[in-house]
């Protein structure tokens, strides 16, 4: 989902442009030196993931896995899918440059809200609570996402709200799939190296040991 | 080669685009980012479709200037999110004014269609004129770039690693693929699908953390100590100069068009 140049109104633009810069900002002192490589690889790997096209009826759709990427990276997931947006826009013409604060706030809020609501049940040691948070991450990142777009087009012009329910409606499938995608990727991390999932920064940025 | 040519090649460079010498490739990338960002934050103002017309040209020549492979570019510049073609398609049903046609029992109004086509000339202005101005730039020079234009050192970091690994990644995402299909993985509507696909996933994150700890090792080894050197020097020459200044004149002209034919 992303948002294009000369949809929004100026004063949603300006607004999307703040949080994100402050939502980096913050990402960003939580990054140090030790964190760079992992939260670049981890950059990687998300930007990556949304070249995957995943089957859904006779159609395909790509993946977002904001859900994911806010469970590994807490508040590191701003400056991280900013980077992804940023090139997706840059070298591929995605999404638009007045609007990269508006999108980067779309997905990586949620991946933050994300973090906090499920982070716990994930570092849980039964793989079955694991697994079932992680999909509760992966839907409810695209659900939050859906309703930010539609947040920003509904504040841009009424004209828009149709079109903008509708959306939210045609993204049912894809939470699911994207819930589904979340937790069987937890629950394979949980197999092979569990550590992952418990000693990944947390959000305020220090190692946490369960 | 051009003058801030690659050192790294990379999938993220305009295929193509930089071996060819074009003027555009010869000016100083940190014109190019901020000509732009201005150029994209006038063009969302205008409203008037004289200017947007203008705007639109100006985004070719760019394109065909920056001798970007014609045909690939424009599926690039077309290829919208299929939700944003939704909402264009939607507006003229949506919005309240004049009754222009009716399509079943749905009335369009004038207003709605003359919105829809505004956002689509703005967003593909927009699209063509970042594609050539910027995308044109090597991602580690872009990167060293936006580090001289203050943004902050962290990010830069971050965007470089992320360059340099997406590339390792992928490949490394397709010999997945490719072991998936030697055991007759086929993807379909299916939950073996999905979860064959999260699988691949998680496999992806955990082989991804276990290299940065590898590469962080080997950083420390030869005394990483959090800073980069961002190697660029870039030359704001005489060239540059008459690029910003033929610049800022066709945006004045963007803008004073659209006051008086607004």
């Amino acid at each position: 989902m992303h948002v294009v140049d000369g949809a929004l109104s100026n004063e949603v633009v300006i607004a999307g442009g703040v949080l994100a810069a402050a939502g980096i900002g913050w990402g960003l002192r939580k990054m140090d030196m030790e964190k760079i490589p992992a939260a670049g690889m981890l950059t990687a790997t998300f930007f990556v993931a949304s070249l995957i096209h995943v089957p859904i009826g006779p159609s395909s759709v790509h993946l977002i896995m904001n859900g994911l990427a806010g469970l590994l990276l807490g508040w590191m997931a701003f400056p991280a899918l900013f980077v992804g947006l940023l090139l997706q826009a840059i070298f591929f013409g995605y999404g638009g440059i007045t609007v990269l604060g508006v999108n980067t706030v779309a997905i990586a809020l949620p991946a933050v809200v994300m973090h906090y609501i499920c982070r716990n049940g994930v570092k849980s040691t039964q793989k079955k609570v694991a697994v079932l948070w992680a999909a509760v991450a992966g839907g409810g990142a695209i659900f939050t996402t859906a309703l930010v777009v539609t947040l920003a087009l509904a504040l841009t012009g009424e004209e828009f709200i149709p079109a903008a329910k509708l959306v939210v409606l045609a993204h049912i499938p894809v939470i699911l799939i994207e819930g589904f995608l979340c937790g069987s990727a937890v629950a394979l991390i949980h197999r092979v190296k569990p550590e992952l999932l418990r000693d990944t920064p947390s959000a305020d940025g220090s190692p946490v040991h369960a | 080669m051009s003058q801030y040519g690659p050192n790294v090649s990379n999938v993220m460079r305009a295929r193509g685009a930089l071996d060819t010498q074009t003027w555009v490739n010869r000016t100083d990338p940190r014109a190019r980012v901020i000509a732009a960002v201005l150029f994209a934050c006038c063009v969302i103002t205008l409203d008037s479709f004289y200017a947007l017309g203008f705007a639109l040209a100006i985004g070719l020549f760019l394109l065909v200037s920056a001798g970007l492979p014609a045909a690939s570019t424009m599926k690039k510049v077309l290829t919208m999110d299929s939700f944003i073609i939704f909402m264009l398609l939607m507006l003229p049903f949506t919005t309240p004014g004049e009754v222009w046609f009716h399509v079943g029992s749905w009335e369009a109004t004038k207003e709605g269609v003359l919105k829809a086509v505004e956002i689509a000339l703005i967003a593909n202005a927009v699209v063509m004129a970042m594609l050539a101005l910027v995308g044109t730039i090597d991602a580690i020079t872009l990167g060293h770039a936006l580090n001289r234009l203050r943004v902050p050192e962290n990010l830069v970091h971050l965007m470089l690693f992320s360059v340099r690994y997406i590339d390792v990644l992928k490949v490394e995402y397709f010999r997945l693929r490719n072991a998936m299909r030697a055991r007759c993985f086929k993807p379909g509507n299916n939950l073996h699908t999905y979860r064959s696909i999260g699988y691949l996933l998680g496999m992806m994150l955990v082989r991804s953390l276990e290299r940065s700890e590898r590469i962080l090792a080997a950083m420390k080894c030869r005394g990483f100590n959090g800073k980069f050197y961002l190697i660029s020097n870039f030359h704001f020459q005489k060239r540059d100069r008459i690029f910003s200044l033929i610049w800022l004149c066709l945006l004045l002209l963007l803008l004073a068009s659209d006051y008086f034919y607004g």
